[in-house]
């Protein structure tokens, strides 16, 4: 079970965020006011139909883009006046990202991906690959380090994908629709990963879905339309993604 | 948190090796650049060097002084401003190390029931240290055979092979000039054409005064032209200066009078040489670089495509912790690493290339350091400044929007 700790500040400290594309002359506002708190060893589903802002947040959030208006505090640092060298170490230690597309590079391994952050965290040679492998490893694919993405099952790319995000010990995962285009059986399995990340790990983990069955597998429920969050509630009972995933593979295997 | 230049490189290296086709494409442009500005200014610096040799052959210590004014064309005997005794009133003074006459005189030669038509060339001994001769055998005529108008020839190898049966020793036998009989004292080595072609070992030498008495028939001691050797290079002007006052002087020239001769100055035939020949290079080298600009855009070209095509994986790049700068570096490395491969093969293949032309046209080639220098170095500067504004479009991209660019 993840625990969520006290500190004297969230984790994720949102205060009314907004967010205006300016687009061709006419002005998108794509986060109207948001205020949301995220503290340490949470897990929370951000919901909401396309173009209510989920990725906008995200991005603000993981320290991608910035906020038109309001105010947003990652780890009690307002990250808004903080150099981009910066920003990108920010990205590299405490944050991992986790992509409806998986995002790996094409002609790399598993393996190389994986070890992508720590090159640029300046960790290489062995110590870089002990850690990959490790990584690789707490996904459940070690023995596919040395293939390549288009050698991969979906699941099994997001999978990297997720390893990639957590080779860096971050304190946040962020995972925009990361079973968008996974099939039930691995949407669970990838859903499962998250989940002993979070217990096992104690890493606090921000999932964008429109699915509402995959929202059951976290801890906490927010739901975003129009540009602002319209409920913000706990998850009664989180469903094990780890026992859903068995009896997806049982069922299909009858 | 900057990233190492090695971890870069080996990214920069793994994205053009991802694309292989596309890479050596690329490299094609720097390729034919390279090896086309090597190529040129090889072909530019053989006839610079090749030039250069002959002047050098010729002396660069050396004046030349033709009798007649300057630009006016003279028929040899048809100007009898410079005699023999002016000849030796350089030789008289200072900074003048030797200086020898010339008469020439076109004659048939005979040996025995062979004929040769040549050029005899009347002079002294001291034209053996102006023209560098050598002897393959016996020797050259001396002073006393000069003052004694003798009867003597020394031959060069063309005449030789003309009018002897090879191997057959032409010392102690006789030719006749004109009809009269010469004793042969010395054969000289070969020493190839001059600079304007003409074969040199197609010669006869014989004492100066022997062709003014016997062969041209005069008394006047009138010369075709006289060769001076300076003592050093640095003496150059100042011995021209002092042969010039010397001979009007003696020519008995006023102040409103031109100079009845004309100095030739070795040293200044040098230095246009060498500028015109340098200019050639240049010009060959310039029109070689166009190409390699040509490369360089094609660079841009390339690099500019890879920006927009890896929009996404730059802005995943960015999201696991690259930083602009680290962007930035990356792609400028991938246009330096393309060009710098470039260079090398450009380097095999404009050397290639060099000796291939110096085998078919026959020219002479130099491959210098300094053209590899520079064809190398302005391969790069092509390179980082093509691959610059591709790399600095990349690492401009905001992550948010490169990472949803579709
Ligand atoms: N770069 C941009 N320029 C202009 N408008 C944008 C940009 N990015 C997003 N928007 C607009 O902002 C709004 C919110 O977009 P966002 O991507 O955050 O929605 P979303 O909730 O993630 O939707 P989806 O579920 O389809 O991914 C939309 O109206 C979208 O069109
Ligand atoms: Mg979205």
């Amino acid at each position: 079970m993840g625990t969520v700790s006290r500190h004297d500040h969230p984790l994720v400290d949102c205060r009314g965020l907004t967010k205006v594309y300016p687009l061709s002359g006419v002005e998108v506002h794509a986060l109207r006011g948001v205020d949301l708190r995220v503290e340490r060893g949470e897990m929370v589903a951000v919901m909401g139909p396309s173009g209510s802002g989920k990725s906008t947040l995200m991005h603000i959030i993981g320290c991608m883009d910035t906020q038109t208006g309001g105010s947003y505090l990652l780890d009690g640092v307002d990250v808004s006046n903080v150099p981009e060298k910066e920003l990108a170490a920010i990205r590299n230690k405490k944050l991992g990202f986790v992509f409806q597309r998986y995002n790996l590079l094409p002609r790399a391994t598993a393996l190389y991906n994986v070890e992508l952050p720590l090159f640029y965290a300046g960790v290489t040679g062995s110590a870089a690959e002990e850690k990959a492998r490790a990584a690789l490893e707490q996904v459940g694919i070690l023995h596919l380090a040395d293939h390549l993405p288009n050698q991969m099952s979906g699941g099994q790319q997001q999978r990297v994908a997720i390893a990639r995000a957590v080779v860096n010990d971050p304190l946040l995962i962020l995972a925009d629709e990361p079973t968008g285009a996974l099939d039930t059986a691995s949407s669970a399995e990838v859903m499962g990963v998250f989940q002993k990340m979070h217990e096992e790990r104690g890493v606090t983990v921000i999932i964008i879905t429109h699915e509402p069955h995959i929202a059951e597998f976290c801890r906490r429920k927010v739901t975003l339309r129009d540009g602002r969050i319209i409920s913000d509630q706990p998850v009664a009972n989180s469903a094990s993604a780890g026992e859903e995933a068995l009896q997806c593979r049982s069922k299909s295997a009858s | 948190m900057s990233v190492k230049i090695g971890v870069l490189s080996d990214f920069a290296f793994r994205a053009l090796k991802a694309n292989k086709m596309r890479s050596i494409l690329t490299m094609l442009g720097i390729i034919i650049g390279v090896a086309a500005v090597i190529l040129m200014m090889s072909i530019g610096q053989g006839a610079q060097q090749q030039v250069m040799s002959r002047i050098n052959r010729l002396g660069t210590n050396m004046l030349t002084i033709f009798p007649g004014a300057a630009g006016q064309f003279v028929r040899s005997g048809s100007v009898n401003t410079l005699t023999l005794d002016d000849v030796e009133a350089v030789h008289r003074l200072p900074g003048v190390q030797v200086a020898a006459p010339t008469v020439r005189s076109s004659q048939l030669v005979t040996c025995g029931n062979k004929t040769w038509t040549t050029s005899i060339t009347g002079t002294t001994p001291e034209i053996v240290d102006i023209s560098s001769l050598t002897l393959e055998r016996g020797r050259f005529f001396g002073r006393s055979e000069v003052n004694g108008a003798a009867t003597v020839a020394v031959i060069g190898q063309t005449v030789y092979t003309n009018l002897y049966t090879p191997g057959v020793n032409p010392v102690g036998t006789e030719i006749r000039i004109r009809g009269e009989a010469y004793r042969v004292i010395g054969l000289l080595q070969t020493v190839g054409a001059s600079s304007g072609g003409s074969d040199q070992d197609d010669v006869v030498y014989i004492p100066v005064t022997t062709v003014q008495l016997r062969l041209l028939g005069t008394t006047d001691r009138s010369i075709n032209m006289m060769q001076v050797q300076v003592a050093g290079q640095d003496q150059m002007e100042s011995v021209q200066d002092a042969i010039t006052s010397l001979l009007r002087k003696r020519h008995r020239l006023n102040d409103s009078q031109e100079d009845d001769f004309t100095i030739r100055n070795m040293a200044q035939l040098q230095s246009e040489a060498k500028n015109i020949t340098g200019i050639l290079t240049l010009f060959l080298a310039g029109v070689a670089a166009i190409s390699l600009i040509v490369g360089g855009i094609g660079v841009m070209n390339i690099m500019l495509v890879s920006v927009t095509e890896r929009t996404r994986e730059i802005g995943v790049r960015m999201a696991i912790g690259a930083s602009r700068q680290d962007i930035l570096n990356q792609f400028l490395l991938e246009a330096v690493l393309l060009s710098l491969s470039g260079s090398f093969i450009g380097i095999i293949v404009g050397i290639a290339g060099s000796k291939i032309f110096s085998a078919f046209s026959g020219w002479s080639t130099v491959i210098s350091f300094t053209s590899i220098l520079i064809a190398v170095g302005f391969a790069l500067l092509v390179g980082i400044f093509f691959g610059y504004y591709p790399a600095r479009q990349a690492a401009r991209l905001r992550p948010a929007e490169a990472l949803s660019y579709e």
